[in-house]
Parts: C-alpha cells; sequence; structure tokens
C-alpha cells in the first residue's frame, strides 16, 4: 500500500474542515472493508485517509416513535442487528445489515460505507430506498439532503463531491401497521455478492387491509441500485392479493436492466426480480400485520 | 518510511505504545512491528479469517484494518490466549478432537470462538456455525472445529457435553509440540 496521512477527527466540524482542506486527496474511511482492499490493490490512492469513526453524529443510531431514525453512517452492521428498535421497526434494513459478510466483517462494515462504495450490489442500499432514507451530506459547501436512490450514479460512482462526507440517514418514523423487507438471491447460504437483491416496505390500512404506501427497490439489476416506482405505485389502494402481487412482479421485472455475468444471466436475473419481489412484498405485508 | 506514529493501545490485557506507518496493516504491524505472528496472513481481503483478531469484544479481520486505528482499543490476539503454559478451554477442545491438521487457521477460529463464547456461552450449534462462518479451514473440515467449540461451551459452563468424551485428554496424546505451539500462538 501507498504512504498515507492518517487523521481521525474527533467532531463533526473538525472532520468537514479536514475533508475540504484536502478535497479530492482525502477519502473517508468507515468499517474499510471496501476501502482498505481498494488501498491495498491501488486502484485508490488517496494521501489522506480520514477515520469517521471517532465523530459522535456518525456513530450513533437515535430513534423515535415520533421523530423516525437517524442512522450514522459509520455505525457497524453489527450494532444495527444488536439494536432493538432497528429490529423491531426497521427489520428490512436491519435483516441487510445483517447480511453483510461475517461477523468479522459486520462488526467494522457500515452502511453509510455500503452505500458510499456505489456498488450496485450493495445489500443495504436497497433497504434503504424502499424505507424513503435521505442521505445528510455535509462539506465545503454546506449541507444537503440526498434521497438514497439519487445517491448512486453509477458502479463506484455516487452524487458526493470532493470534501463531502455522508453523516447519517434521516428514516421516516414508522406507521402504525407498516413494515419492510430484504431478500437477496445468492448461490450459496451465506457470505456472496448478492445476484438480486429486492427491499420492499409496505403500509397497510388500519380497517380494510388495503395498500396505503408502498416501495420497491433493487440490487444488482442494473448500474446502481433502482426505485421501482411504478411496481409499487401498483399497489396503492389495492388489497395484496395474488393479482396485486403479481402485477407488481411484472412491473418491477420492467424496471430492472440486469446484465450477464458471472453470477447470473440476465435473463435469470429478470426472473429473480420477480420471485423477489413478490416474496419481499409477501413477507413485509406479513410483518406489517403482526 | 518517514511519517511514522506513535499508537498507544492495549494488546492481551497489556497497554502498548509502538511505532508503525499509517498505511500498516493491524496484521502487519502485530506480526512485523510487535512480532505477535500468532495471527495469519491468508487472503489479505477478509474473506478467510486467518488474521482474526478480538477489538473491544469483537471479532475483525486484522487485515482489513489499520494499525493506527487499535488506538485506543483492546486488541486481543491468540497470544494472549493461554495463560503462561496454561491452555484455554478452547486450545485444548481443539486438540482433544482433532480440530486441527496445518494448523494455519487455527489461531482465527480459536478468536472467533472465543469472541462468541465470551458473548453467548451457551451457543446452539447453528449459533457456532454462525459464528465461525467469516473463518475458512481447507483441510480439517468443519465438524472437528464445530464439536470442539461445543465441548468448550460446555466444559466451562460445568457441564459435560454429549461431544465431549470426558474428562482431559492426557498430556502425552496431546502432542506437547502442538501443546507448546497454541499456547504461544506460533507455527514454527
Ligand atoms: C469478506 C467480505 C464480504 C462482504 N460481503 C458483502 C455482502 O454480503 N454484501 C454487501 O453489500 N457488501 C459486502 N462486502 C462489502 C463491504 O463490506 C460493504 O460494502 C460495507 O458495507 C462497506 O462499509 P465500510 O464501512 O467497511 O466502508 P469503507 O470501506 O470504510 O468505505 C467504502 C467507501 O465509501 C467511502 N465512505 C465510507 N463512509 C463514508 C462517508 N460517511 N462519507 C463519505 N464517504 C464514505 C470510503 O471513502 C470508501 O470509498 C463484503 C466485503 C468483504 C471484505
Amino acid at each position: 500500500m501507498h504512504a498515507i496521512t492518517y487523521e481521525t477527527p474527533k467532531s463533526l466540524d473538525e472532520a468537514v474542515k479536514l475533508m475540504a482542506a484536502h478535497g479530492e486527496k482525502a477519502r473517508a474511511l468507515s468499517g474499510g472493508t471496501d476501502l482498505l482492499i481498494q488501498l491495498r490493490a491501488g486502484t485508490r490512492r488517496p494521501e489522506y485517509v480520514v477515520n469517521i469513526k471517532n465523530i459522535p453524529e456518525l456513530t450513533r443510531i437515535s430513534f423515535s416513535l415520533q421523530h423516525g431514525l437517524k442512522l450514522g453512517a459509520a455505525v457497524p452492521c453489527i450494532e444495527i442487528h444488536e439494536n432493538g428498535d432497528m429490529r423491531k421497526y426497521y427489520p428490512g434494513l436491519t435483516e441487510a445489515a445483517h447480511l453483510i459478510g461475517s461477523l468479522q466483517i459486520q462488526s467494522r462494515a457500515s452502511v453509510g460505507g455500503n452505500l458510499c462504495n456505489g456498488s450496485p450490489a450493495a445489500d443495504a442500499t436497497p433497504a434503504l430506498i424502499a424505507l424513503g432514507a435521505q442521505a445528510r451530506v455535509v462539506g465545503p459547501k454546506g449541507e444537503r439532503m440526498v434521497p438514497v436512490e439519487s445517491f448512486c450514479l453509477a458502479p463506484g460512482r455516487t452524487v458526493l463531491q470532493p470534501g463531502e462526507l455522508l453523516v447519517e440517514f434521516h428514516i421516516p418514523a414508522p406507521e402504525r401497521r407498516a413494515s419492510d423487507a430484504y431478500l437477496r438471491f445468492i448461490p450459496r447460504n451465506e457470505m456472496d455478492i448478492a445476484v438480486v437483491g429486492v427491499g420492499a416496505a409496505l403500509t397497510l390500512d388500519m380497517s380494510d387491509d388495503r395498500v396505503v404506501a408502498a416501495r420497491i427497490a433493487l440490487g444488482a439489476v442494473g448500474p446502481t441500485p433502482i426505485l421501482a416506482a411504478e411496481a409499487a405505485k401498483s399497489l396503492i389502494g389495492k388489497p395484496l392479493d395474488a393479482a396485486a402481487i403479481d402485477n407488481a412482479a411484472r412491473l418491477a421485472i420492467a424496471a430492472s436492466s440486469p446484465i450477464d455475468d458471472m453470477r447470473g444471466t440476465a435473463e435469470f436475473r429478470r426472473h429473480v426480480v420477480g420471485v423477489l419481489t413478490r416474496r419481499t412484498l409477501a413477507k413485509a405485508a406479513e410483518r406489517a400485520r403482526e | 518510511m518517514a511519517n511514522k506514529v506513535i499508537v498507544e493501545t492495549t494488546i492481551n490485557g497489556d497497554p502498548v505504545e509502538l511505532l508503525c506507518e499509517p498505511r500498516q496493516s493491524l496484521l502487519e504491524v502485530l506480526r512485523d512491528v510487535l512480532e505477535l505472528t500468532g495471527s495469519k496472513e491468508g487472503c489479505l481481503t477478509g474473506d478467510c479469517g486467518a488474521c482474526t483478531v478480538v477489538i473491544d469484544g469483537r471479532p475483525v479481520c486484522s487485515c482489513l484494518m489499520l494499525g493506527v486505528e487499535a488506538a485506543g482499543k483492546n486488541v486481543s490476539t491468540i497470544e494472549g490466549l493461554a495463560t503462561g503454559a496454561a491452555l484455554h478451554v478452547l486450545q485444548r477442545k481443539f486438540l482433544e478432537h482433532a480440530s486441527l491438521q496445518c494448523g494455519i487457521c487455527t489461531p482465527g477460529f480459536l478468536m472467533s470462538a472465543k469472541a462468541l463464547l465470551d458473548r453467548n456461552p451457551n451457543p446452539t450449534e447453528a449459533e457456532i456455525r454462525y459464528a465461525l462462518a467469516g473463518n475458512l479451514c481447507r483441510c480439517t473440515g468443519y465438524d472437528k472445529i464445530v464439536r470442539a467449540v461445543t465441548d468448550a461451551a460446555a466444559t466451562m459452563a460445568g457441564r459435560s457435553s454429549r461431544t465431549a468424551h470426558g474428562g482431559a485428554v492426557p498430556a502425552e496424546t496431546a502432542s506437547g509440540m502442538v501443546s507448546e505451539m497454541l499456547a504461544k500462538g506460533e507455527d514454527k
């Protein structure tokens, strides 16, 4: 690995100043489970590596039923899984975080790093999109909120400008009779990269069980994670029966644009998008009714 | 290289002040700076778990962490598992159940198992397999390792386990050299 200068700011202010001062020469270090591999391979060559794990805003989970969730970008996935509110109110995002690698990886890897790395197959990203998460970004020019579905631009490329940091995710408070789910297909039981991932969030009507709100997001079937807006819209106002689910699955397939690669053909991936959309919707609905 | 920095950390319970380059991984710092060569270098991509150490109670691949990130942390390595010449129960059970052959993966498995049992003293088989899923073994296979961890948990809790063959193995059956190796966390 090339020589680096290591910085470990203790406050967001200090971190933003450091990132602004070094611009393109700086990279944030969260869990390092993507970054260290890239540094070693020489595919990223920052002069400054800025550890963001000592900054309060980036390392906390704060939840209230009234205000919803603020999830620090650098919180390790294992802490998400161990958090009772996360498991109860955002089970889909929690299961996505808990799918990322082994316990060794989850002890370091963060949801923020998962998103900022910009992989189309990142497991947490479709779960965030399904929940309507907004990314709070702070940089030399100030602060902005970016909907997670607009965060990734191409494989490995995001909206982050030099000097900008992803601070946290803002996720709306859970409605009553609402829940989420995330499922992925991999050729093995554990420890693999998604061939397809699908996240869904649903809100069902208190009295007649019709769909009040829905969001569906797809991973690994396009250059970036995809919000399948038409598929979700098709469910609104309807009971979540087999016909409605099949129709949404068909529209999710239409929203995907997979390629052939060593992990699956485009045709196979389209098929799996349909299967996982059906299953994810069913699972989110089951949880919402609990 | 010029830009070395001082890192204050705790390793196996002892406060340590060390000098390293920021670009060095924790694994390189352990092996090359501190000469703690028990943690092994395998894949360098976080897949094999041979470099697993425990940081503040959590298993971590030391190849995917910078040495400078250990500042202020509690790092446990295989070298700290035994107490002097007395092997940790996990180490003893690995010997009794013949859970190692070449031994390269063993320090990593032991540290993952240690992190598991510290958190969950009575794990199910599924929990043991999940906790060890980030450690790869390419010669012994996993069943004997899982049996050793199950037995170690039972022994530590004062239970007898189904898989245990009662009591400790006489010293002569467990090769003295291997026990010494495990105690020191060395491979030669
Ligand atoms: C063995 C192994 C298994 C894996 N399995 C999976 C898996 O199953 N599913 C999956 O999706 N991924 C997997 N990964 C990939 C990786 O673990 C995840 O993408 C992880 O979430 C990355 O998070 P991190 O905190 O380690 O990011 P880092 O490596 O620290 O950062 C990744 C990138 O994002 C940038 N960055 C991070 N945080 C910020 C921030 N707050 N602001 C600005 N930029 C930032 C960094 O500069 C870097 O470019 C695996 C990796 C390994 C090594």
